[in-house]
């Protein structure tokens, strides 16, 4: 008797090779990406990379000159693609005259949400971004890091399956930031699809179990943290040479030997401890001054200065 | 949908004191000001005044009078309304159609010369029998009147010459104990000349005006009477309580809908329409708010004019609803537009002020219309202001039923849906990139 295959079930999310033109700029230039269901995927590059415009591709706010996005099969901007998606932008998209509850209300029902359901999501929201006490404040009167967690549970009134959070730590204080880890944690532990864009590595390390490095509007190099470093270095451990300021020729030397100047400190890949040695003799011998010199495991900050021979930050 | 749109706006302004201010204090204020400086006190400028002119006496003495008004550079004076193209001429004005016009706005003032007229036309002294021209006039409109009446005396003085001469004559007779036959036949004979002349040149008359003099008091009898406003305590508030309330309106539509920047702003537009809500919902939404702050900012203006300027508003409320419906939905409309012309805040005021400033001047929100010469008059048409103004005017003024303020309502209407499709198309900038 033949049978029939189960269909599999589409991608929560599926780009293929879109591209986003303003003017001369490309800012989105072919970027293919897909995403299972339960991932978090970090888009981690630096500011001006194209990760914001990549997410608003996604939410249907800009609409790429080729290419497709499709949400669970159905194409960016359809409804059905609307009503899985929850957006965090990066700026604070409030009412600043209403109060957190109303703020929640008022999305939740452009999110079609009404009566018992809206209230209960209004609960949920209050008790997720930690702001039940502060519910009925007005908004200009919350702190930086209680805007910025309204912000997010505004994005999320819907519990939509796909989350995508836009920087969602700009501007927040050590704790916040903390406190908004501990929220995407939660989301994920819930079962949501995560997109997270940030050009800090320490949150990509933290939250993302696979990360797209974003520059120039490509994705560079994809792969979990480990997978990337693997591809950079391979077994390479990453001697960071901080060489005197009145050093002459630090870049064309650094760069001579295989390394990568940036900020005064020269980034050499090494594959045993004992290529330190050989680094400090021919510094020694060319009459550059080491002023300090530290071997650590490389991070996605080294494996983006690998790539792009730029930090991550700039 | 749109509730929620709506609700969000009442609740931001009632945080908003500035705005509060804006939308509620100011304005009246403003009123207040305008309804006592001006309430009864107009510029001096005289332009040409509308008269319908009504003969009952058809004596010698009233034709010439009725051709002098009619030569009279200072006035506009017709006797019949206007020909409809391919209709027969309409009858000349009876007293009681003239009436009616002046209620009606045809024109702010009607004459009208009683039967037996000429028999005794004019009187050097108090206490003679003599006919009294009717001046029936509409008192929104006080210096019309007053140069009516200066101006018919000024025209009996110079196309009644023949009837003074008489009447001198029989002035003098008396008082010197009669003529000799001689002397009566010689100003007989004079005075045939005098009336022959008259009637000769009263032939040959053309379009020259009268010269310019003085008036004289008294030469013949007038009676004036307000025939639209003898009822009422405060000629001119209504006119102010529109034409201040629609300059705010449009200031106060154009901070609201300024929103819109301030949400594009603060990234607050992009989530919302990321949402499930469309660009259209939301412009209505923001429309329907608009519209139902300047329905309250107008009725608490007319209240405020009810208690504190004896404003009848109660009697007029379908008229007051019917306008205040279509001028707030006008209003908002033009602020909707406003905001989707701007790119930021700043530019939307500067846009905002100098629009509804120029529109205010010439619409008649700061100084009546039925000042303005002819072709001011027409400009004053293409604003809001001024066809809320005379909608208002029909309601409070003239007493006039609801379906008069079909063409007001219309224009009004229609503008607004115009205004609100060119904001939506504009609004497009808004939408996915």
């Amino acid at each position: 008797m033949a049978t029939t295959a189960p269909a599999a079930s589409p991608l929560p999310l599926q780009i293929d090779s879109i591209v986003k033109r303003f003017g001369e700029v490309t800012a989105v230039d072919g970027i293919s990406l897909a995403v299972q269901e339960r991932a978090c995927l970090g888009l981690l590059g630096p500011n001006g990379a194209g990760k914001s415009t990549l997410i608003r591709s996604i939410v249907g706010r800009v609409r790429p000159d080729s290419g497709s996005v499709r949400v669970f099969g159905q194409p960016a901007n359809s409804p059905a693609a609307r009503k899985e998606l929850g957006w965090v932008p990066q700026e604070l998209a409030l009412y600043p005259l209403l109060t957190g509850r109303e703020n929640l209300e008022a999305f939740g029902r452009y999110q079609g949400l009404r009566g018992k359901a809206l209230r209960e999501a209004i609960g949920w929201c209050l008790e997720w971004a930690s702001l039940a006490d502060r519910a009925d404040s007005v908004v200009k009167t919350l702190s930086g890091g209680m805007r910025r967690r309204l912000n997010m549970a505004a994005g999320l009134i819907h519990r939509p399956r796909i989350v995508l959070l836009d920087e969602p730590t700009v501007g927040v204080d050590p704790q916040s930031r903390n406190h908004i880890f501990e929220m995407v944690e939660a989301l994920r532990g819930e079962g949501a699809t995560v997109i997270y864009t940030t050009h800090y590595m320490e949150e990509a390390e933290r939250l993302c179990d696979r990360i797209a490095i974003v520059d120039h509007g490509r994705i560079i190099a994809e792969g979990s943290k480990d997978e990337l470093v693997a591809q950079s270095f391979g077994s390479r451990s990453d001697v960071l040479m901080r060489l005197d300021a009145a050093a002459p020729n630090a870049a064309a030397w650094t760069a001579s030997r295989g390394g990568t100047l940036q900020d005064g400190v020269a980034h050499f890949p090494v594959d045993r401890p004992s290529d330190i040695a050989s680094l400090l003799d021919a510094a020694a011998r060319d009459g550059l001054g080491v002023v300090d010199l530290v071997l650590r495991r490389p991070n996605l900050e080294s494996v983006f200065l690998q790539l792009t021979g730029r930090d991550l930050r700039q | 949908m749109i509730s929620t749109i709506v609700r969000n706006g009442f609740l931001a302004l009632r945080r908003d004191r500035g705005a509060m201010m804006l939308s509620f204090i100011l304005p009246i204020a403003f009123f207040s000001i305008f309804a006592i400086v001006f309430g009864s006190m107009f510029g001096d400028s005289t332009p040409r005044v509308n008269v319908l002119v009504v003969d009952e006496d058809h004596s010698p003495s009233s034709e010439r009078l009725v051709r002098a008004l009619r030569q009279e550079r200072a006035l506009v004076a017709v006797t019949r309304p206007d020909a409809r193209s391919g209709e027969p001429a309409p009858p000349d004005y009876t007293a009681a159609t003239a009436e009616a016009a002046v209620k009606h706005g045809t024109a702010p003032v009607a004459l009208v010369i009683p039967a037996g007229f000429g028999a005794n036309p004019i009187s050097f002294m108090p206490g003679t029998s003599r006919k009294t021209i009717r001046i029936l006039h509409d008192s929104s409109n006080p210096v019309a009147a007053q140069v009516v009446a200066g101006m018919l005396q000024k025209v009996a003085m110079t196309s009644l010459s023949g009837s003074m001469a008489d009447l001198g004559m029989r002035y003098f007779a008396q008082a010197s104990g009669g003529l000799t036959p001689q002397q009566r036949q010689n100003v007989e004979s004079s005075l045939a000349r005098m009336h022959d002349q008259n009637a000769r040149r009263d032939a040959q008359a053309d379009d020259a005006p009268a010269a310019n003099g003085d008036s004289f008091g008294g030469l013949v009898a007038v009676e004036m009477r307000d025939v639209v406003g003898e009822n009422k305590r405060s000629p001119m508030v209504a006119f102010y309580a529109a034409g201040i309330g629609v300059m705010f309106l449009m200031f106060t539509a154009s901070a609201t809908a300024g929103s819109l920047l301030d949400e594009a702003e603060s990234g607050a537009l992009d989530r919302i329409l990321s949402a499930r809500v469309s660009m259209t919902t939301l412009l209505a939404g923001k429309l329907t708010y608009s519209m139902l702050l300047a329905c309250a900012q107008l009725t608490l203006m007319f209240l405020w004019g009810a208690a504190v300027f004896h404003l009848d508003l109660f009697t007029h409320v379908p008229g007051f609803v019917a306008m205040t419906v279509a001028t707030s939905f006008a209003v908002a409309a033009f602020g909707m537009l406003l905001a989707s012309l701007s790119h930021t805040r700043g530019q939307q005021a500067a846009i905002a002020t100098l629009l509804i400033l120029t529109m205010s001047a010439i619409g008649g929100s700061m100084f009546p219309r039925f000042l303005m010469p002819e072709t001011m008059k027409k400009v004053g048409l293409l604003t809001l202001n001024a066809w809320a103004i005379d909608g208002y005017t029909k309601v409070f003024w003239r007493d006039e039923p609801v379906w008069h303020l079909v063409p007001q309502v219309a224009v009004l209407l229609g503008a607004g849906v115009i205004l609100f499709l060119v904001a939506r198309h504009f609004a497009r900038r808004w939408e996915s990139v």
